[in-house]
């Protein structure tokens, strides 16, 4: 009988699992470190504490970081690329640019050497001729010299793959007739989109990881399998939709923000059911704040990432907008006598001067702590006994107090204020500046740092209030298991509306559709529905940016209907449209999103709660506002659905610290999320 | 030491409401910025980011405020161009906003437009919002105005004094007119126009949404602040430098008119906490467009500094302690109508000479020279359909050694931070094919830090025929190297002349060449100079040069 879904995050330190009990509707979560040599033993073992009898586990929904691990660390396979003649440096060329704009430091070392990437004579050109066919004997021969080199996997990339994939298709055809593994990827398979090196660099990646990836899935596969494990195991995609393990292994550069996404469906999801369609989801680690964006209850998706300098994935992912400002940021001050806060971080070794771990410099971690906003008696995590206020305290006074004149109370709080109104600029980056107006918007934090953070950020950007969810810790694992299945695909068009035979486009988004919607059968997932998304990249001639024109595709397409759309589309990015001057279609997108059955979010409700008053642990001294303050400390698992506290208050929980500034107050909704807002 | 009066503003305002509107004024401007590079209708803004906006003073026109992803040249040289507008604008009214291309009033040359607006608050003026952005083309000789045998600035495009476009609010559609008739891409110019006025509205909406939040006076003051600090960032980063006089001096090929080279000469004095660069030792002003204005001199000596000082803001303060010491007779300091088209070349041979000065004083700090040159190619013709084609495009090199490690290959021009167009846009765009584009092996300087590596561009035509423009340097002077560090390949661009592959007499520098179909060009570009003695290069990285096939 099989009646579990687990989701499954597997973090830098540990490894959270989530089980819905989709009989019952009951949840349970687990917690358990990670074995980062093989992300697979944790997840067995923790799916293990929770559920006995792995028979009875209908899904498995893991959101992975063996890729994006792999990508960082530069720890994927040894791959190679064959490539059109006169183009084995488009992936080191990149797109001319550099890694900072000042100061002219820097390299950069491409994933896959250049004795690795070898020619054929071949070329397609921009209209999709073939100006020299390809020699698959040659292909061969190339690919045959990439193996005895010691390649495992293997890229194969032609120019103008895009406008017609003949060449590349029987090239790669060639290759694995030779190759003794199925690590061979076509550039145009994963995307058939203009742009070499965006498309080389994510089809290079997707070789670099297949090897890493797909080993790791066996691993997984075989372990559950071993436990008894029958049903689906399914993988968590950047575009915050799952994917089948089948599909993970083909193309596992679509795993590179498999976590974090998996954090934003999860937030998605919570927010959806407590009423707040409109959210940004703040997560604050050791040495960033990530912020993304749900409006509408849909999460703003981007069209490209860099993992890091030069390593550009270009495929839908979740869009997170990341600053260098964390617990463990540094503050100082700079030469002109200015504060700032980051993006120089102590990370979490040696972390803050109160980790008493060797760092001396203060961070923000450190403001909190004397301010009395974390406990230092119960630190977060686990790993420490308490924390060393005097040594946070001198470590202000001496950097900061001194030099600006400041007590350590007012030198913390003003620490405290610019990293702030650093992540408030963040949430600015993804509101404002995409015309969303943050009265509209909570925020809703993650990670044990966040909620302390929540408060001051509705005030510095007018949100409507913020949503602390229940286990502002496993919100990822819970993410996989709401997560819905989602495929993406792309085609480059690139020419004038005028020239489209638009009911053509549109019977071959919808056979594209079709395609994918097979794809989603395939895995043999349980479905609500299913819903098509199609969308085109459209801009005027002459323009080289595009903009994303949704399409309402019922019945025959007309240019006048795809017009249409365009000008409305053009009038909310830029508040005109421009009279007389052609029009072009770039690219179509259609994605096609299987929605998986939702659960009753009421299941986080407490069951036993108490009254407010009878939550207080103790009273602490916390400084806000320039005074101190009697603040009480609540058990904050243990307050009654409806019960409101209001701020000055700090509220604990094993997995997080949540600080109410004064003039919030913070109720305990149905679903047992904590609900700020302007008391 | 005295203190400067600006400190006692600071001491008023508190220092956490400073950081956090620096902050905030920075992302205004960041945010003009991604708003034209989004909706700018030509490449050169829209992909290769040849465009900047800032905030800058009621009074004196100083940058207040910048976009860290706009050209870094514009830094420094905005604010002449508002100065400019200040100088002329009598009594500004609410609504105004001015637009102009003059470059010796404004700096750099005819291509970048820009447009300055009085941003007024409560009925007063507060500061200035100003745009500006590389059009595609403006008139002139040549496609594209990087016209190599320009003689005067009247065959390198229209010429704009400072007129207003709106006047207190009231569009004038007739200026529009006059500017659209002097493009060969009027469509492209109008789409550019739309894209700057919108982010000068958009400017307009934060500051309002700012100022009614913290309010002018506070504004006001924390504008005074950053400029004092600013100032403070530099003098310190001064005063680590040893005292003492240096020199360096380097040389551009020729003007594309005579074949002589010309020298840009720096005397550099570090004295406390005050630098002086002094340029008087270069060559006098010369017939063809490698001059430059003087406003853009000091821009150069702007970015040459960031890129050595990387902490000091974009902000007026920054060139307090600096003076730059020029010779109205020298090419660093033209009038009109001195041809300044090439204004590339000269900037990046003067932010050379300083590194090479700096390499002296402070060796770990200073990067070996780049490529130095943008390459700026344009191959334009009429298709058999009678459509008009200019594909103008820049080419990149390799950057130099320095403390940290070897030179990045094929980045971009220490003055910009443009991306190159994808060789696919561009020939789905324009009637050509690439037949190679590909690293230049051996083209970085030796050095226990090698120089990055130029490119190999090799372009085949598809149409009848096309004309041929070519604006490039370092085709005699290669970049050197510092601190004992060898020099990197020189330029090298190859056409067809009577069945024979030849480089132009001017090396680098070509005008209205023939390209017929089936016929191909071939840029390579330098690589960057090597930083340090070459024997300390270490074994294993010179094994690894050899396998991968860099030298």
């Amino acid at each position: 009988m099989s009646r579990y879904a687990v989701g499954v995050d597997v973090g830098g330190t540990f490894t959270d699992i989530f089980v819905l009990d989709q009989q019952t509707g009951q949840v349970a979560t687990a917690k358990t470190p990670s074995t980062l040599d093989d992300q697979s033993r944790g997840l067995a073992e923790g799916t293990g504490q929770v559920v006995a009898d792995f028979a009875e586990i209908a899904a498995i929904i893991h959101g992975t970081t063996t890729g994006t691990n792999a990508l960082l660390e530069r720890k994927g396979a040894q791959a190679g690329i064959i490539t059109t003649k006169g183009f084995r440096d488009v992936l080191e060329m990149r797109r001319r640019d550099r890694p900072h704009t000042w100061g002219l430091r820097g390299d950069f070392t491409p994933v896959v050497e250049r004795i690795h990437r070898v020619e054929v004579a071949e070329r397609t050109l921009a209209d999709g001729t073939i100006h020299t066919p390809v020699d698959p004997e040659e292909v061969k021969a190339q690919a045959r010299a990439l193996l005895a080199a010691g390649c495992q996997a293997v890229c194969v990339f032609f120019i103008n793959g895009y406008a017609n994939d003949a060449n590349e298709r029987e090239a790669a055809a060639a290759v694995r007739d030779v190759w003794p593994n199925a690590y061979v990827t076509a550039a145009t398979e994963i995307l058939p989109e203009i742009r070499e090196f965006e498309r080389l660099s994510t089809a290079t990646l997707n070789a670099y990881l297949q090897p890493v990836v797909s080993k790791y899935m066996d691993r997984l596969d075989d372990g559950l399998a071993s436990r008894g494990f029958r049903g689906d195991l399914l993988i968590v995609q950047s575009n915050g939709g799952v994917m089948s393990v089948e599909t993970a292994k083909a193309q596992p550069v679509r795993t590179a923000l498999s976590g974090p996404a998996a954090g934003v469906r999860a937030a998605q999801a919570i927010a959806s059911a407590a009423g707040f369609p409109d959210i940004i989801t703040c997560d604050l680690g050791g040495t960033s704040f990530d912020v993304s964006l749900i409006a509408g209850g849909e999460a703003a998706l981007a069209a490209q990432t860099s993992v890091d300098f030069g390593m550009v994935i270009r495929s839908p992912m979740i869009e997170i907008a990341t600053i260098g400002a964390g617990g463990g940021s540094i503050a100082r001050l700079d030469a002109g006598g200015l504060l700032q806060v980051g993006p120089e971080s102590a990370g979490s070794n040696p972390g803050p001067v109160c980790y008493g771990l060797g760092n001396d410099r203060p961070t923000l971690t450190d403001a909190n702590l004397v301010l009395g906003r974390i406990n230092a008696s119960r630190p977060i995590g686990g790993k420490l006994d308490a924390l060393d206020v005097a040594a946070a305290r001198a470590a202000i006074a001496a950097h900061v107090g001194q030099p600006l004149n400041l007590s350590p109370e007012d030198a913390a709080e003003a620490i405290l204020r610019v990293a702030n109104a650093r992540m408030a600029g963040a949430i600015r980056l993804v509101s404002i500046e995409r015309g969303h107006d943050p009265a509209r918007f909570a925020a809703m934090p993650f990670g044990g740092g966040g909620a302390l953070h929540a408060g001051a950020l509705v005030h510095d950007c007018g949100l409507r209030g913020a949503l602390v969810p229940r286990f502002p810790g496993v919100t990822s694992a819970l993410g996989c298991v709401v997560a819905d299945m989602r495929h993406d695909r792309v085609q480059t068009v690139n020419r004038p509306l005028a020239e489209i035979d638009a009911q053509a486009l549109g019977a071959e988004m919808e056979a594209t559709a079709a395609e994918l919607e097979a794809l989603l059968a395939r895995a043999g997932v349980p479905f609500e529905r299913v819903e098509r998304l199609y969308e085109l990249d459209m801009l005027y001639l002459g323009q080289t940016h595009t903009v994303t024109v949704p399409l309402a595709l019922a019945g025959p397409l007309t240019r006048e209907a795809i017009a249409d759309a365009f000008a409305s589309a053009y009038r909310a990015a830029y508040g005109r449209v421009l009279e007389k001057i052609p029009q072009k279609v770039m690219n179509t997108r259609v994605a096609v999103i299987g929605r998986r059955p939702a659960f009753d979010m009421s299941v986080f409700a407490p069951a036993d709660g108490r009254a407010a008053a009878d939550c207080i642990r103790e009273t602490r001294r916390v400084y806000a506002g320039g005074a101190w303050h009697e603040a009480p400390v609540y058990d904050r698992l243990a307050l009654a659905v409806g019960e409101t506290v209001t701020g000055p208050a700090v509220l604990e929980q094993p997995d997080a610290t949540v600080f109410l500034d004064p003039g919030l107050a913070a109720r305990v909704d149905a679903f047992g999320n904590l609900v700020m807002e302007r008391a | 030491m005295t203190r400067p009066p600006e400190t006692l503003d600071r001491a008023e305002l508190d220092p956490v409401t400073l950081a956090i509107l620096k902050g905030r004024f920075e992302q205004i401007a960041d945010e003009m910025d991604a708003t034209l590079f989004r909706a700018a209708f030509n490449p050169i803004i829209a992909e290769a980011h040849d465009a900047s906006h800032g905030l800058y003073d009621a009074v004196t026109g100083e940058t207040l405020a910048q976009g860290k992803s706009g050209l870094p040249i514009f830094v420094g040289v905005m604010a002449f161009a508002v100065k400019a507008v200040i100088d002329r604008a009598g009594e500004p009214k609410d609504g105004d906003v001015w637009i102009f291309n003059d470059p010796y009033l404004g700096g750099t040359h005819l291509s970048d437009f820009r447009l300055v607006k009085p941003y007024f608050w409560e009925g007063k003026l507060f500061c200035y919002l100003a745009s500006v952005g590389h059009w595609h083309d403006v008139g002139g000789n040549v496609p594209g105005n990087y016209n190599p045998v320009a003689t005067e600035s009247f065959q390198e495009g229209m010429l704009i004094p400072p007129v207003k476009l709106y006047d207190a609010g009231e569009y004038r559609g007739d200026i529009v007119e006059i500017l659209s008739a002097n493009s060969r891409l009027p469509g492209s110019l109008y789409g550019d126009l739309q894209g700057q006025i919108g982010a000068l509205d958009l400017g307009a909406q934060r500051m309002d949404a700012l100022l009614a939040e913290y309010g002018a006076e506070t504004c006001a003051a924390a504008f005074r602040a950053l400029k004092a600090s600013a100032a403070e960032i530099m003098r310190s980063e001064i005063r680590a430098l040893p005292d003492g006089t240096v020199s360096a001096e380097d040389f551009l090929d020729n003007d594309g008119i005579v074949d002589a080279p010309l020298r840009i000469a720096l005397d550099m004095t570090v004295e406390g906490d005050r630098l002086v660069l002094d340029f008087s030792r270069s060559s006098p002003a010369c017939a063809g467009p490698v001059n430059i204005a003087r406003s853009t001199t000091v821009a150069a000596c702007y970015v040459a500094l960031k890129h050595v000082f990387g902490d000091v803001p974009a902000n007026a303060g920054v060139l307090e302690p600096v003076d730059v010491v020029t010779d109205p007779a020298s090419l660093l300091a033209v009038e009109a109508p001195k041809p300044v088209g090439g204004y590339t070349e000269t900037i990046l041979r003067l932010i050379d000479v300083v590194f090479q000065a700096v390499a002296q004083l402070a060796p770990e700090r200073a990067n070996a020279c780049a490529y130095g040159t943008i390459n700026a190619l344009s191959l334009a013709g009429t298709r058999a359909d009678g459509r008009r084609w200019v594909m103008f495009s820049f080419f990149g090199g390799g950057h130099g050694g320095h403390s940290d490690g070897d030179g990045l290959s094929h980045g971009n021009a220490p003055i910009s931070t443009a991306t190159i167009p994808p060789l696919e846009i561009l020939e789905a765009a324009y009637p050509v094919r690439f037949t190679e584009w590909a690293l230049r092996p051996g083209s970085g300087g030796d050095g226990a830090h090698r120089g990055g590596l130029g490119a190999v561009y090799e372009i085949e035509l598809l149409e009848e025929q096309a004309d041929l423009f070519l604006f490039g340097e370092r085709g005699r002077f290669p970049p050197k190297g510092i601190n004992g560090g060898g020099d990197a390949a020189r330029n090298r661009f190859l056409h067809p002349v009577g069945g024979e592959m030849v480089e132009p007499p001017m090396t680098s520098k070509l005008h209205g060449a023939k390209l017929k179909r089936g016929e191909r060009v071939r840029l390579e570009t330098p690589g960057g100079g090597g930083y340090g003695d070459p024997a300390r290069r270490p074994a294993e990285a010179r094994k690894r040069d050899e396998e991968q096939g860099y030298v």
